[in-house]
């Protein structure tokens, strides 16, 4: 079996006047089809510059990446533009939604860019804003929208072409408790069909749904494991708040 | 559960069966369903300490059932319960103590204390996931455990990234 995701040490150094900044150092982190993987970690330990790194929107310093069993560190930056938009689905803490453009159009676009048929897209977007509460948002722009209601469509957006792998950077991170169950609820659908997640979240309600953990600090990995589930029964027996 | 039968029975008196079912109907799935033998036990301890009172009631073709009234007293402790502000979740426990002491032990340091706590608590937050979704929306009183216990484990796993940020 291909790793979707194979990093083999990994180096971002960023240069802050002639001081050098170094990010993420030396990460080696493989993640299999079907995985979902929660980036966890203290601000600055590197977190968001690895997803963004394993999506090619910032190159790495050294080190290699791997996607699918392809070397891609060294893409053009026109070619991670055909591979992101073929394989990668991307999701912000910050939207980055087409201000001219609906929010429904927002939705089909990657799936349309990507190459599927015009009535598959429409039904890619349909079954998205249902599942995460906007069908009647479909033909607003997105400035009209709230915060927690573009970071769905963002959600909805980066899920559209059906991609190989979801990349997400904080996606909960506007949301209030109702709206974070829609998006939960439709990860956890996602995933069991199979989407391969990796997520940076500060949310343990979002990073619970993974496999996997993976801790960050100081831009290296020091804990990588499993979520080990327990217990079952009613709240009553579950809970005892101290 | 002592001040809890004593919170019931301010209401209205009650034999043991009647607050089982009290307990469950308040608090539907939040509450371990309770034993009616701890009710028993839990009722004779409150007539002994003359916080209630039983009256035994006759009942045809059964044996007597005993009633529980609040007593005065009863009822004067359950003021204080009320009024009282109840402690907050305590934060040196003992994890707290682990984290602190471990790396003087030489036994662990303190980066894999607070990973392998941190995955304990996700498990716990799955768990958690896992309990609302099976939890009814009717079932308003378990949802609001649930949710602050989430809210809990939240604090909990932010504080641990403290932790991390200052200790380590």
């Amino acid at each position: 079996m291909t790793s979707v995701i194979k990093t083999v040490n990994l180096v971002k150094i960023y240069q802050d006047g002639a001081l050098p900044v170094p990010a993420v150092r030396g990460v080696d982190l493989q993640v299999e089809p079907g995985e979902f993987v929660a980036v966890m970690g203290p601000s600055g330990s590197g977190k968001s510059t690895l997803v963004h790194l394993l999506g090619g929107l910032d190159t790495r310093t050294s080190g290699e990446i791997w996607l699918d069993g392809k070397r891609v560190d060294t893409l053009s930056e026109s070619a991670w533009a055909v591979l992101r938009r073929r394989r990668i689905g991307f999701v912000f803490q910050f939207f980055n939604l087409v201000a001219n453009m609906t929010v429904g159009d927002n939705v089909e676009l990657p799936a349309l860019l990507a190459g599927a048929s015009p009535k598959v897209a429409r039904e890619r977007r349909e079954s998205l804003l249902a599942a995460l509460n906007l069908t009647d948002r479909a033909d607003a722009a997105p400035a009209q929208l709230s915060g927690g209601e573009q970071q769905r469509v963002a959600l909805a957006r980066a899920l559209a072409n059906q991609p190989a792998l979801l990349l997400a950077d904080e996606p909960t991170g506007n949301l209030d408790s109702r709206n974070t169950r829609d998006v939960l609820r439709l990860l956890g659908t996602v995933h069991k069909e199979g989407q391969t997640i990796v997520m940076v979240t500060h949310d343990a309600r979002v990073a619970s749904l993974a496999d996997r953990v993976v801790s960050l600090f100081d831009g290296e990995i020091v804990d990588d494991g499993r979520i080990a589930r327990r217990r079952t029964g009613t709240a009553g027996e579950v809970i005892d708040l101290r | 559960m002592r001040l809890h039968l004593l919170a019931l029975l301010a209401k209205e008196p009650a034999h043991g069966y009647e607050l089982k079912q009290a307990l469950e109907q308040t608090f539907g799935s939040a509450y371990p369903s309770p034993n009616i033998g701890q009710i028993y036990v839990t009722l004779g301890r409150l007539e002994k300490d003359g916080l209630v009172r039983a009256v035994d009631v006759e009942q045809s073709n059964r044996p007597n059932k005993k009633v529980y009234y609040l007593t005065a007293k009863g009822r004067d402790l359950l003021e204080i319960w009320v009024d009282e502000p109840t402690e907050g979740p305590r934060v040196r426990d003992e994890f707290f103590m682990k984290l602190v002491l471990a790396p003087l032990t030489g036994i662990a340091d303190r980066m894999a204390l607070i990973s392998r706590q941190r995955r304990h608590y996700l498990g716990l937050m799955s768990d958690l996931n896992d309990l609302l979704s099976r939890t009814p929306p009717t079932d308003r009183v378990a949802l609001l455990l649930i949710e602050g216990a989430m809210l809990h484990l939240q604090a909990d796993l932010d504080w641990l990234e403290r932790c991390q940020e200052d200790l380590a």
